[in-house]
């Protein structure tokens, strides 16, 4: 009996995940590949045929591309910082994670009130005399700025969480690597780069991964400063779902989302793998 | 050339002062252990030699040049760590390579040291490997190897044979004494073990508190203890102490006998169990416990009131309860200051 307790300690949790998730899951796969009922790949040809479709994928990419390197050089300089700090090192991580506390939606209008037309960036640029009157940035002549907000926004609202998930990481190096490293002559950089990353593989892993599926599924923060200016597959999921009532091309974007984690969590797996045996 | 001298340095964290103005020199290869409890200083003290902890004062000279104001990597070191600090990421030909990497080493003879020592501490069918698939006395010489490799001119060892189960730790050692006579190098050695401090120092620092009590050679600090300290740390059973009283003209009277002592003051009389022997007169001890170690049998009594132990001949038949009369080994009595607790010549 004491055997079959933890199973069926889980089995709650697990059954109403297979309930909940698996099964809607399960039924997303199959609108995608379904269309009156008949079995097709219609609805991943006419999404891809959708001029938005190459749009929002290379956006929602981008975005991906260029916010995830920013964060992770972020997250490991702040963390590397506040792993020196021997007072207010609680406090300080605490003020870095106030951004974790807000929904995307919510960080995206915090940044939508700086960069409109009547937000704070106008009021300042005008303040000093930069501009006579107040800038339409937002527009959809000017999607770079756009692009560019929501990066900053991104930013700003997910740093912290790879930065925590570093710091717990790096509490968990014992100090005499670094010593040992120190002592036969390895510089400071190459502290970092030859003892201090290989060692924190597992934390970027978790890091990496978690933050490229949210980069994925980029969409409230687009909504709030750009509205459908800037294509996302998230968005655009929502726009087949809602606007347009089609669930079959709706489900082909899910799936593409899916499809992209899937393939970068493999990659980040692959990538940051530690042999056995060469764990701390 | 890399002889160690320490001037006056001191380590403060806060209000704490965990070493105390420390002088110290430790001439060329030669082995010197820092011996000490836990919190004596000694681990503070080597640690302010690698630079891994900067002193509050004095200077750090080794072979003629000051460095104590240089990175480890400046120092002319290499160091072995308590808990091996073996690169769990790095195979262990790496982990040995690793200070030669570092020193941009030309591939050839990375390689050729990375062999030689490895061959040295017989780990050569490990090279490939990763230290989670090492046992602990193998990631020791791993450890161990990757200090030799870097041909250093003082190696700084801190207790690296603490986590070693005894039988390992034993083998270890001799092989420890050997390989690094053989490697001519200055080594600084902490432990808090004294038979690991006396198999293979050249000279041992002991040190408590914060200070250096005594620094000489192992035989030195076992027969003539410059401190009371030193007396009740090193020995196993440790010197018995007993109170005298001053009969005047160099006559004391310790627990109703009378003995030759220092010329006037107050003193001490402090004796070794093995230097004990059954005799018509003695210290009438009281015996409490009798331990038979194979050859000597270790008797725990009670001397006018005192604990007291003897380390005596196995073939004696002692029971508890009996009364002994042990009589010392007259040129092994020593004396100390009761109010300076250091020995009085």
């Amino acid at each position: 009996m004491p055997r079959a307790l933890p199973y069926l300690l889980l089995l709650p949790a697990s059954l109403f995940l297979l309930v909940f998730f698996f099964y809607p899951f399960g039924l997303v796969v199959v609108e995608s590949l379904t269309r009156g009922g008949e079995w097709t790949t219609e609805n991943f040809t006419r999404m891809t045929a959708h001029w938005k479709f190459s749009q929002a994928f290379w956006n929602t990419v981008w975005l991906a591309a260029i916010v995830v390197p920013v964060q992770l050089i972020m997250a490991l300089t702040m963390a590397s910082v506040v792993q020196k700090l021997k007072t207010g090192r609680s406090g300080l991580l605490y003020i870095f994670a106030i951004p974790l506390g807000i929904s995307d939606l919510a960080a995206g209008l915090i940044w939508l009130a700086i960069f409109e037309q009547s937000g704070f960036l106008n009021s300042i640029l005008h303040g000093l005399g930069v501009i006579d009157r107040p800038q339409l940035f937002l527009g959809y002549q000017s999607l770079w700025v756009i692009f560019l907000a929501v990066c900053l926004a991104e930013i700003w609202r997910a740093t912290a969480i790879m930065m925590v998930i570093i710091v717990a990481g790096m509490g968990l190096i014992p100090k005499e690597y670094n010593e040992a490293a120190e002592v036969f002559g390895a510089s400071r950089w190459q502290r970092f780069t030859k003892v201090t990353l290989p060692l924190l593989r597992p934390s970027l892993q978790t890091a990496l991964i978690l933050r490229i599926l949210m980069a994925f599924e980029v969409f409230a923060v687009v909504v709030a400063l750009g509205g459908t200016t800037l294509p996302v597959l998230m968005g655009e999921t929502f726009q087949w779902q809602f606007q347009l009532q089609d669930r079959g091309i709706a489900a082909a974007y899910a799936m593409v989302i899916l499809g992209l984690s899937v393939a970068f969590s493999l990659v980040v797996l692959r990538l940051l793998h530690v042999p056995k045996g060469a764990r701390i | 050339m890399a002889e160690i001298v320490i001037k006056n340095v001191a380590k403060r964290f806060g209000a704490f002062t965990a070493l105390h103005s420390v002088d110290l020199t430790i001439a060329d290869q030669e082995f010197m252990v820092l011996l000490g409890a836990s919190g004596c200083g000694k681990t503070t003290l080597l640690r302010i030699i690698a630079g891994l902890e900067t002193p509050s004062q004095g200077e750090v000279w080794i072979g003629g040049r000051r460095v104590d104001h240089l990175p480890p990597r400046e120092r002319g070191i290499a160091m072995v760590f308590q808990n091996y600090a073996v690169f769990p990421h790095l195979t262990v030909f790496e982990n040995i390579a690793f200070g030669l990497r570092m020193a941009k080493l030309p591939q050839a003879e990375v390689e050729r040291r990375v062999k030689r020592t490895a061959e040295l501490m017989h780990i050569e069918q490990l090279l490939k490997r990763y230290s989670g698939e090492l046992s602990g006395g193998q990631r020791q010489r791993v450890a161990v190897a990757r200090a030799l490799a870097m041909e250093p001119d003082v190696i700084l060892m801190d207790e690296p044979l603490s986590n070693l189960d005894a039988l390992l730790r034993l083998e270890m050692r001799a092989e420890l004494k050997g390989v690094l006579a053989e490697s001519k190098t200055t080594t600084i050695y902490v432990t808090h073990d004294q038979v690991e401090a006396m198999s293979l120092a050249d000279r041992i620092s002991v040190m408590n508190g914060g200070y250096i009590v005594q620094a000489d050679r192992p035989t030195e600090v076992y027969r003539n203890p410059a401190a009371r300290f030193v007396g009740s740390f090193i020995g196993n059973p440790p010197m018995n102490f007993l109170p005298a009283q001053a009969q005047g003209a160099g006559r004391w009277q310790v627990a109703g006998l009378d003995f030759d002592g220092p010329a006037a003051g107050a003193a001490e009389f402090a004796i070794r169990p093995e230097d004990l022997h059954p005799a018509e007169a003695g210290l009438r001890a009281e015996v409490r416990v009798v331990e038979p170690l194979g050859p000597h049998v270790l008797v725990t009594a009670q001397v006018a009131g005192q604990p007291f132990r003897a380390v005596l001949e196995s073939d004696h038949q002692i029971s508890p309860g009996e009364i002994l009369t042990l009589a010392p080994i007259p040129d092994r009595i020593r004396w100390f200051d009761p109010e300076t607790q250091k020995a009085i010549a």
